[in-house]
């Protein structure tokens, strides 16, 4: 039930301070309308680091699923979800943070890793355990790289 | 953000191939043996000289382990100073079939039985020997030699009355979200099958084909050693082989299959 343990914990704090941090260790943000208006960070993220993580095989590895254009020197972008070209001209910055964040929030059936969660998982390696996929940094840098693809 | 990227690509191919409603019945060719309504043997996703390795005796590298397990047949061993030959006869002839079946839910033990569990009880109860170990060259022979007498028969797993709690736990671990990228089985192999993963091809994750050649491995392995590598994939923590829930999942992923033919050694990237 990872979408009301968000929504509790969004209520609790009437007023959310972008790094104050919740139970399970992760930043608290908070959903309003499938999106995320506030930076986990704080801060605008870097659209250069965003890139690398987003072509990480460790990290991001969204390429494993999606193609870029601009992004046509890597090989092999997979054909799962859909192609990220003119992304930013679809969404907000707060509904990339939300789909890069818990992309289950928006399509509960979705096979798209939610980046930044570590509740509700199930038989996960020692190796990952209770560890997001990204950091909040991570993240912020990939939303100003989506925010690239005009 | 409410964008159905499934439900466009459905209505996109509802609209470019009328009534089909499955990916499988949208590709043209015929596949002939190896598609069975909706299944497809993962045979029709590999490349041409996959296919080729596999169809040519030969040349499948498999077959090695297929004759490795034919001299294991007929090896005396154990307290009993029996070979497996001594009861099931010297060709293999007996073990048609077999494959086909498995796991099968046994009676006498009161517990779902794979074809390893299956050889390691002779073994272990008839011969009076050790069991082999799980993906042992040993065991991987006995099991391609096993499931080899079965080339071409169709997948008929049973998996109602004493099978049916295997079946529906096995059902239940295929549709359950796992490890830190908390996918199930079905979000790659039922709703993506024939979609690109990074420089993947998914396929259906058939088992009619195991134990399969890998050319990833360089050998052959169990169904079991699919699953782990699966598992491990989504950073999930794998059962160990023979684990009661891996043996519920084998029983499962048979019966998606029911019908395409056994392909024992088949050849797969
Ligand atoms: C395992 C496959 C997979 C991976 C890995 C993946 N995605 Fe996705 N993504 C999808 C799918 C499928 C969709 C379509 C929407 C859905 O399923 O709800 C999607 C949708 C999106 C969308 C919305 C696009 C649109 O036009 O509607 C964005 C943005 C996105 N992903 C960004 C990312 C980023 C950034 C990463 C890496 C940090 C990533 N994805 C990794 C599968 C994936
Ligand atoms: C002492 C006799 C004996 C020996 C030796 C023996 N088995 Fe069996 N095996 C049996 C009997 C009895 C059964 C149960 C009845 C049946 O299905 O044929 C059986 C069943 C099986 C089955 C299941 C057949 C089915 O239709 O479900 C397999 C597979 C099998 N044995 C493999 C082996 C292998 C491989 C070896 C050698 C490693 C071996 N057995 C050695 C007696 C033996
Ligand atoms: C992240 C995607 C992904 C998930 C989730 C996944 N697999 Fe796979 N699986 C693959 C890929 C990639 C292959 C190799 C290409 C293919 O056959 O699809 C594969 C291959 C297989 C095969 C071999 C098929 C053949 O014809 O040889 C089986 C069986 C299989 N998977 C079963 C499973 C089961 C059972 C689960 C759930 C425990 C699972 N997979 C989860 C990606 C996945």
């Amino acid at each position: 039930m990872p979408k009301l343990t968000i929504l509790v914990s969004a209520a609790a704090a009437v007023l959310l301070l972008a790094g104050s941090v919740s139970a399970d260790g992760l930043v608290k943000y908070k959903v309003a309308d499938n999106a995320i208006q506030q930076s986990l960070t704080g801060k605008a993220g870097d659209a250069a680091e965003g890139e690398k993580t987003f072509t990480n095989r460790k990290l991001g590895n969204c390429l494993a699923c999606h193609q870029v254009t601009a992004l046509a020197r890597e090989p092999f972008h997979g054909e799962i979800g859909p192609s990220l070209d003119g992304v930013a001209g679809r969404y907000s910055e707060a509904q990339l943070r939300m789909q890069v964040v818990n992309a289950k929030v928006i399509n509960p059936d979705t096979i798209m890793p939610a980046f930044y969660r570590t509740d509700g998982l199930h038989r996960v390696l020692d190796n990952f355990k209770d560890k997001p996929m990204l950091t909040p940094e991570q993240v912020e840098d990939v939303v100003a790289y989506l925010k690239t693809l005009k | 953000m409410k964008t159905n990227w499934k439900q466009i690509t459905f209505l996109a191919a509802a609209i470019g191939f009328g009534a089909c409603m499955f990916a499988a019945n949208a590709d043209a060719t015929d596949w002939g043996k190896y598609q069975v309504g909706e299944h497809r043997s993962g045979y029709t996703y590999m490349t041409d000289e996959s296919r080729a390795m596999q169809n040519d005796n030969f040349q499948n590298p498999g077959m090695l382990w297929v004759e490795q397990g034919a001299e294991l047949w007929a090896k005396v061993d154990g307290k009993a100073g029996k070979s497996c030959a001594s009861c099931h006869g010297e060709s293999g002839d007996s073990m048609k079939g077999v494959a086909a079946r498995y796991p099968v839910y046994d009676q006498n033990l009161g517990k779902l039985q794979d074809l390893e569990q299956q050889i390691n009880y002779c073994l272990e109860t008839r011969m009076e020997t050790k069991p082999y170990k799980w993906e042992s060259d040993e065991m991987l022979s006995m099991t391609t030699f096993v499931s080899y007498q079965s080339l071409g028969m169709p997948v008929n797993v049973k998996v109602d009355g004493p099978a049916a709690a295997a079946f529906e736990k096995g059902k239940a671990f295929y549709y359950e979200r796992r490890g830190q990228l908390d996918m199930a089985c079905k979000h790659c192999h039922e709703d993506n099958a024939g979609g690109i993963i990074r420089a993947n091809t998914l396929t259906q994750g058939q088992g009619n084909g195991f134990p399969t050649y890998r050319l990833k491995w360089q050998k052959v392995g169990s169904l079991q050693r699919r699953f782990r590598g699966c598992n491990n994939e989504v950073r999930a923590k794998p059962y160990p082989y023979g684990s009661e829930e891996y043996t519920n999942l084998e029983l499962y992923v048979k019966w998606r299959g029911q019908g395409l033919p056994i392909e024992a050694p088949s050849v797969r990237n």
